[in-house]
Formats: C-alpha cells, structure tokens, sequence
C-alpha cells in the first residue's frame, strides 16, 4: 500500500498553481496538454511496463474518444457530458474488438500489429465523410457547468487534472489487488499465472480496455479543450510519441507516466521555442534534437526517470505484517473424497519422433508421498506438465478423485486442488514474497477490477495476504516477507514457491527438484515441513534428484526412465532393484 | 475492367511488392540478429534515393557529411568503450574505418557532385554513404543497448527514426526529387509494356533474395548471424562477436533500404519523409512473414503490392487503410496459431 501523503500534496500543488499571480497563460496551455498526455502514457505504463504489452496504437483510441464526442456534440446536439460515457464505451469496446485480436500475440507481433492498426485507423479517420475527412470536426461545444462555460485553457485545466489525479489513483488500487498480481505477474510469461488459476488471455485483454479508456478520456478531454479535431493529433507519430513518453518516465509506474509526459511536452516545446534562435535555417531541427536525446536517454538510464529519482529517496519502511487472524475459506471439496487422488493412465507423450513419456501409468493415494525419480531427460517434468494440463498429452488418460481431466487447461486443474512449482523458479521478481504467495490464492479472492479500482476489495484482499503470510510462515520465510523476491536465494525462491502452492489450499502439492539449491539444513526443515503437510492430509508428488533426500522422505518411488516406468515400490525395494541401478549407473554395475 | 488494366495493375503491384519484399526481408534480418525492430529502414531507403538523385542533378547530398559526423560519433564510442585499454592498432584500425573511410567518400561526393556524374557513380557513392550511415548508426546509437529489451529497442529505433527524418528535411528540403532510371529503354510484350527500370527491380530483388538464401545458408558468416540470433550469449561463448553480426546486419539493412531507394526514386517522386510509409509496408510483409521466414515475407510483400495496386485503382481513397487492415485478418490467423508453449521474456 502506498501512502496517500505525496498524493494529496501533489493535488492541493497542481490545484493551486493556476492562483499564483503572474503565471504566463502560456504555462497553463502546456500543463493542460502534459495532462491529456500523461493519461495516455499512465494506460501505457499499465499496458507495456506492468503488463508486457506495447502498444504504438493508443493514439488511435484517443482519436475515437475525440470523434465520437465531437460528432454527437456537433451533429447530434449531445451534451459533452453525455458523451463522456459514450467515448469510454467507444474507446473501450472498439479496444475489445482490436484486443481480442491482438492481444494473444506475443513478442514483437503485438506491436507491430498495434503500429498497424494505428495507422489504418489514422487513414480511416482522414477518409471518413461523417468524421470531416482531412479537416476534422469544428466548433465542438465546450464543457459546461451550469451556465459557466470552460472556454479557456485554464478553467479546463482542473477537469482535465481531476481527471489525472482520479485515474492515477484507480490505476494505483487495481494494481495493489488480486486482478493487479495477475497482471504483474503477465510479464513474466503465462505459465505459472496459469497454473494458479489466473485467466491470462482475460487479464491482457482487461489492461488493453483500462488503457483505451483512458486514451478516450484524454480523446474526450482535448475534443473539449481545443473545441475542433483532425486526423493529425491521432497518427502513428503521435502513438509513437505515447509510448515514448511511457518510457522517459518509467514504464512501470503510474507516476512515471505523469513525468514522462511533463518532460516530454515541456521539451518539445522549449525546442521548438529555442532550437531556432540557436540553430537558424530550415527543416526539423527540434525533432533531431529530439531523436538523438531520446537515445541519448535510453543509453543513460534505460529504466526511465521515475525510479532514477525515486533511487534519491530514502527507502521506504516495510511493508506492514497482514493480520493473520484473518481466515480465508477452505476451498470447497469435492464430496466423497476417493482414496485415489491421482491417477495417471498410459500417459504419452510425443514431441515430433521424440516419445518423451511413454505409457506411463501410476497414482498417488490420500496422505502419501510419492516421489518421481530419474536420469536427466526421463520425462519427469513433462509427467507434471501432463498432469497440470500445461501439455496434453498424446494419449492415455488422467483423472483426479476419479473424474478424467484429459486436456482441462491449467486453471481448471488447480480448481480440482492441484497445485504446483516449477523446475525453473517463475516468480515475478520485482515483487515481494508476499505478493507472489498471494497469486496463489487467486482463485480463493472473488473481487473483479472494478471493486478494486473503487477500494471496495478492502476485506478480501486482507483475506488472501493473510493467508498468503501464514504459508509464508509455515514455510520459515516471514522475515523476508517484504522483500522483492528476485532478491532471495536460488533456493529460498524454490520455497516460496511451494508456500505459493500452499495458498491454493491443495490435495496434491506437486514438487519439481524443492530441494535443488537447498543446504543440508534446509533440506531437513523441507523434509520436516512435507513430512507435516502429508499427516494433515495432504499428499506430494514430488521430482528431485538429491536421493538421500527422496530415500528418507518418500512413502513410495516412481522412476523412469528414457520416458518409460521402469520400477515402483518403497524407497527399500526401489534401492535395490537391478534396472534402476543399471538405468542410474549403467550395465557393468 | 479490362485485361489490359489488369495486367497493368499486376505489373505495378509487382514492381512495388518487389521493393517491399526487399525492405521486408532486411527487417527480417535486422530483427532476427539484433532484436532491433528497425523504424529507421524508410531513412535509408529516402537517403539512397534522395542521395543519387542529387548527384545524378549536380547537387552535393549532405548524407555524405553526416556519415563522417556518425564515423567520428563512432570512432569516439570506440575510444570511449577502449578507454582502459587502449593500444595503437585498435585505434588506428577504428580511426581507418570510422573516420578516414567517409571522409575519402565525402572528398570522392564533393569532386563528383561538381560534374554531374554518371550513373553508375552516382549509384556507388549513394550505396557507400548509406551503407557508411547504417554502419555508424549501429556503432552509435544500437550497439550500446544490445543487452536490453526489444521495447527499449523499439523506442530507440523510433529515435533515430525522427533524428534521420530530419535530418532528412534538412538536407533535401521538403521538395520531392526523382532520379534518372538506372536502365533506360522499354520493350513490349503483347499488351504490356516493360520498362527497364521496372525488369531492374524484378532482377536485383530476386538476385538479393537467392543472395541472401545463400549467404546464411552456405558461409561461415551467415551462420554465425543466424546463431546470434537464436541465442546471443551461446553465441558469444563459441567465439562469435555479436557486435560484428551486428555490424553486418546493419549494413546489409542500409544497402538493402538504399538500393530500393535508387530503384524506385525514378518511378515515383520521393520525399525527405516518404520512406516511412514505404518501409511500414515491408513491414507489414515482414510481420505477414511472421519476422522469421524470409520466403514467406517475399511472398507476404507481393500481396501487399498488388493488395495496394488493386484498391488504389478501385478505392484509391482506402489505399493505405486497405493495405494495413490487411494485417489484422492475419494477426487473427497467427493468434488461433500462436503457440501454447513459454517464452521466458524479461
């Protein structure tokens, strides 16, 4: 949770800056265009810098937010107020048509598909008839209260920084919620957001609508305050410049939206201003200057300029410890438990001529550690990827409590009380231990985006920190808590991973290589914890390498090799067995 | 619509897919070797244009000035880079490349530009500047951000994109120019008409794209580039300079942008600002091409060629908006395509 404090200062200061005497109108002209432009770039920092997503088309969304008020304004009488709601809907619904589309690209296809459309719609804009082809929409009505018309720049100016203000805050609250982890974790890839329930294609679509509406409120807002549009400001330069301002301040921070756009409009214009009294003659020299000193930006501080002047802060206290008397509810189970939780049946799986898992079958039983074992390369990861419905497989079957869950996605085997950790650590690193846990607990919070823009989220979302803090602290990690969790140890991640697993409240806790990076200690503590999780009815089905760990530990052994089951039974039998050591140590042995 | 018209539109919709599937392929090869999404392709593409038509008019092209003003931007990266290491051959050979190759090219522009020059000079020395540009450029403004990320890239490359356009209005002011055709003469077969200039473009297109076939398919180089870009740090541990691929693929780009500028500025009137629009077109070949496949890409560019002949004969209006929503039918395809597998991305 942020502080209110700086906000507030910074309100009561942009409120009172049109009162002081002697300020150049010219001053005000400028703030008002930094703040329809740091609405823009606070959408992009949603979008790009949180979500992953760049977008070179947010001009075009702006646009749709300027047409659509100036044409039922003008044509149709509407009142601007009327047409507020009707260009968010515009710009948004028209971003649930163009995002349903694109946002399922990834890498580099989503920003050049969004440089794409922006510039068709920039053309569609400029041939359009009902929308004034090239000369645009003129004497659009200003905003009006009451009888007082906002007719100049300066009495715009506190509805165009309300707007800022109220937006920067709802988009600071939804990314300090449930729907916020998930879309910080979208940067990181889908994978393990996935296998926490978390609905991926749903959370970039709903970031992409967050950021159009907020370019059409800025379209609303400059159709107002310039009271006539063309096609110019809605370009592909102008979507690139967006996104520009987005990265001189800091991507990945709302506020750093805000600056970016303050030093940007204030560059160009003291370019455009100065550049020709020192440099005379023809052409561009402004946009030059302008290119080369973006680059110049990038090569000094590529993270932009937010967190470079936030670096000169003292660091802030941590984070406060979530109330864990708070208790989440138990996810609901299904009824008349079976013994058998898992059964896997003559699994395959194939990639091309590679059989990676070949026929596999085995279960995993009510209180029981089962532990999967093998040679580099025997499938054991593949098996859990099968089993998780990160891939299907080729054939055979596998049921949870009995039902086949062949080819359920992700999320709706962790809704069966599955969960798991990845053999190559996913957390987001640049959030805390904390909040990574409580992605965990993503399917067990209810409160949708809108209940976390408003606050209304409060109770829930004490809920789920509290229960991701106890799991925390059942694995031994409370002192960390606070920390961000690229800063932990190879191998503190792996557990805080497992205490993510935990928040699903899970059956089956599915383990690949926990102890991989762990000292002996360590192992011991993990040892115990799992040791304690199984006789409170759990079970784990866990991969690792580290035998002395897996002998001491596991109720039974399931190894594999070259993709095949070669041998199952107690940690006894198994230490014996001729094909396992030969599948281990080779033939001579 | 007749036969005739359409015959007539196919041919334009070749001659211009041709350009595109060049500039489409050199994205493709920017993008594979250096994650650079690279904007600035149009600049090159206006600069060999607007540069061989100056000197085909006499004038003396100020692109020749800023490649020695990038070569020495270079040369003090270079330095700057060396700083603790500094010993004479590293800066004798830095100084050769960087600084005294462009100034003996600007002495060569500013000794032929006086005498109109013929042809095949003018055609030289405009490949020579640009390709001098793309190299420095890559020195200068790239090469320092190879380790981050595509968006970082992306915007940088938007930078420059703006520094060269420009530029671009200051050196060739915002008249537009046409060059004199590089083969002059005409035959007719039937009811068509083949100028030399348009069987110019058909020939250097496909030569380029057998080249290139050949270059990353048979030499040593062309693999150490298509290494570099599947993975840059397995690249370097057996021995590859990523810089040097790099450095390559920035040439090949600016040769490939100059060469199709030369081709087209004397069909169509270029401006100092029509290259990003011609460029954004190889892109949308080049993204239709999915970035990786350089085949697909030359066949993605001649649909967006004729794509373009055809609507601006039937919506002249709707041209350009045709040409880019073409792209979203095709997104659509990729998105039920895409992949379900990770892409591990910082």
């Amino acid at each position: 949770m942020q502080s209110r404090l700086p906000i507030i200062v910074f309100a009561l200061v942009m409120a009172a800056i049109p009162f002081v005497p002697g300020m150049p109108p010219f001053w005000i002209v400028l703030l008002d265009n930094i703040g329809l432009a740091a609405l823009v770039a606070m959408g992009l920092v949603l979008l790009t810098g949180v979500g992953g997503l760049t977008s070179f088309g947010q001009a075009a969304f702006v646009g749709f937010g300027a047409y659509t008020t100036a044409v039922l304004s003008t044509a149709y009488g509407l009142s601007p107020w009327l047409t507020l709601p009707l260009s968010l809907v515009v710009s948004g619904s028209l971003a649930v048509l163009l995002g349903l589309i694109t946002v399922r690209l990834s890498g580099h296809y989503l920003p050049l598909g969004t440089l794409a459309w922006g510039l068709g719609l920039f053309y569609l804009f400029s041939k359009l008839e009902f929308l004034g082809r090239n000369d645009g929409i003129s004497a659009i009505p200003p905003l009006s209260i009451g009888s007082f018309k906002m007719l100049s720049p300066g009495s715009i100016y506190y509805a165009i920084w309300i707007a800022v203000i109220v937006s920067a805050l709802l988009t600071m609250n939804l990314l300090d919620s449930r729907t916020g982890r998930a879309i910080r974790a979208l940067r990181r890839g889908h994978v393990a957001a996935e296998a926490f329930g978390v609905h991926t294609p749903r959370a970039k679509l709903l970031v992409f609508i967050h950021a159009a509406v907020l370019a059409g409120l800025s379209g609303w807002l400059y159709a107002h305050l310039q009271r006539a549009v063309n096609p110019t400001p809605f370009g592909a330069q102008a979507g690139i410049e967006y996104l520009f301002i987005a990265v001189v301040g800091g991507a990945g921070y709302v506020w750093g939206g805000v600056l970016g756009a303050a030093i940007v409009v204030v560059l160009k214009e003291v370019l455009q201003s100065y550049l020709p009294l020192i440099l005379p003659g023809s052409g561009q020299v402004e946009t030059i200057v302008f290119g080369i000193m973006l680059v110049a930006l990038l090569q000094l501080a590529p993270g932009g300029l937010w967190p470079w002047l936030m670096s000169f802060l003292p660091e802030r206290a941590s984070g406060k410890r979530p109330d864990t008397s708070l208790k989440l509810d138990q996810r609901p189970r299904a009824p008349g438990e079976s013994n058998i939780l898992l059964q896997v049946d003559k699994a395959r799986k194939q990639f091309g001529g590679v059989v990676a898992v070949n026929n596999v079958s085995f279960d995993v039983q009510a209180r029981e550690i089962v532990a999967l074992i093998g040679p580099n390369g025997a499938g054991k990861s593949t098996t859990f990827n099968l089993i998780t419905g990160v891939l299907s497989a080729t054939s055979g079957s596998i049921s949870v409590l009995g039902k086949q869950v062949d080819n359920a996605p992700p999320q709706e085997i962790v809704k069966l009380g599955i969960s798991r950790t990845f053999q190559h650590v996913k957390l987001v690193p640049d959030m805390t231990v904390l909040e990574n846990v409580a992605i965990g607990a993503h399917l067990r919070g209810h409160s949708g985006p809108i209940a976390s823009m408003l606050r209304l989220d409060r109770a829930d979302e004490a809920r789920l920190l509290a229960e991701a803090a106890r799991q925390i602290e059942r694995v031994g990690l409370a002192d960390q808590m606070h920390q961000l969790a690229g800063s932990l140890s190879l191998g503190q991640q792996r557990i805080v991973e497992i205490a993510r697993a935990l928040c699903v409240d899970p059956m089956l806790l599915l383990l690949d290589e926990p102890a991989a990076g762990l000292r002996h200690m360590e192992k011991q503590q993990l040892a115990k914890l799992l040791r304690d999780l199984r006789d409170g009815g759990m079970s784990v089905l866990l991969v690792e390498h580290d035998m002395g760990f897996v002998m001491n530990l596991a109720d039974r052994i399931v190894v594999l090799d070259f993709g095949t089951k070669i041998a199952e039974g107690t940690p006894a039998t198994i230490k014996t067995n001729p094909e396992v050591i030969k599948a281990y140590l080779g033939v001579a042995a | 619509m007749n036969t005739t018209i359409m015959l007539f539109l196919v041919q334009d919709g070749i001659t211009n897919g041709a350009i595109y599937a060049l500039l489409g392929l050199a994205l493709v090869l920017v993008f594979a070797v250096t994650r650079v999404i690279l904007i600035p392709q149009g600049e090159f593409v206006t600069y060999g244009a607007l540069t061989y038509a100056s000197l085909a008019a006499g004038q003396m092209p100020g692109t020749a000035k800023l490649a020695l003003a990038l070569g020495i931007g270079a040369f003090a990266f270079d330095l700057f880079v060396a700083r603790n290491a500094l010993h004479g051959r590293l800066i004798v050979r830095s100084a050769l490349t960087n600084i005294v190759l462009p100034a003996i090219v600007l002495a060569l522009t500013v000794y032929f530009a006086a005498q109109k020059p013929p042809v095949a000079i003018s055609i030289a020395l405009s490949l020579v500047i640009v390709a001098m540009i793309g190299l420095y450029l890559y020195r200068v403004a790239f090469q320092p951000l190879a380790h981050t990320s595509v968006l970082v890239l992306l915007i940088a490359s938007v930078g420059v994109h703006l520094a060269l356009q420009g530029l671009g209005l200051l050196f060739f002011g915002a008249e537009g120019q046409r060059g004199p055709a590089v083969l002059s003469g005409a035959f007719t077969a039937g009811s068509l008409r083949f100028t030399g200039q348009s069987l110019t473009v058909y020939s250097i297109t496909i030569a380029f794209i057998v080249a290139l076939w050949l270059f990353f398919g048979l030499t040593l180089y062309g693999k150490a580039l298509r290494a570099t870009a599947v993975n840059r740090l397995g690249a370097r541990l057996v021995g590859i300079r990523t810089t040097l691929s790099g450095q390559i693929a920035f040439l090949l780009a600016s040769v490939i942008g100059a060469l199709s500028g030369i081709m087209i500025v004397p069909i169509t009137t270029l401006y100092y600002d029509s290259g990003f629009l011609i460029g954004l077109k190889g892109f949308v070949a080049a993204i239709i091409g999915g970035l990786v496949s350089y085949p697909l890409t030359a066949v993605a560019a001649l649909v967006v060629g004729l794509v373009e002949a055809f609507s601006s004969f039937y919506a002249s209006n709707y041209k350009e908006v045709i040409v880019f929503m073409l792209l979203i039918p095709v997104l659509l395809l990729r998105s039920l395509a895409a992949p379900a597998v990770e892409e591990e991305k910082d």
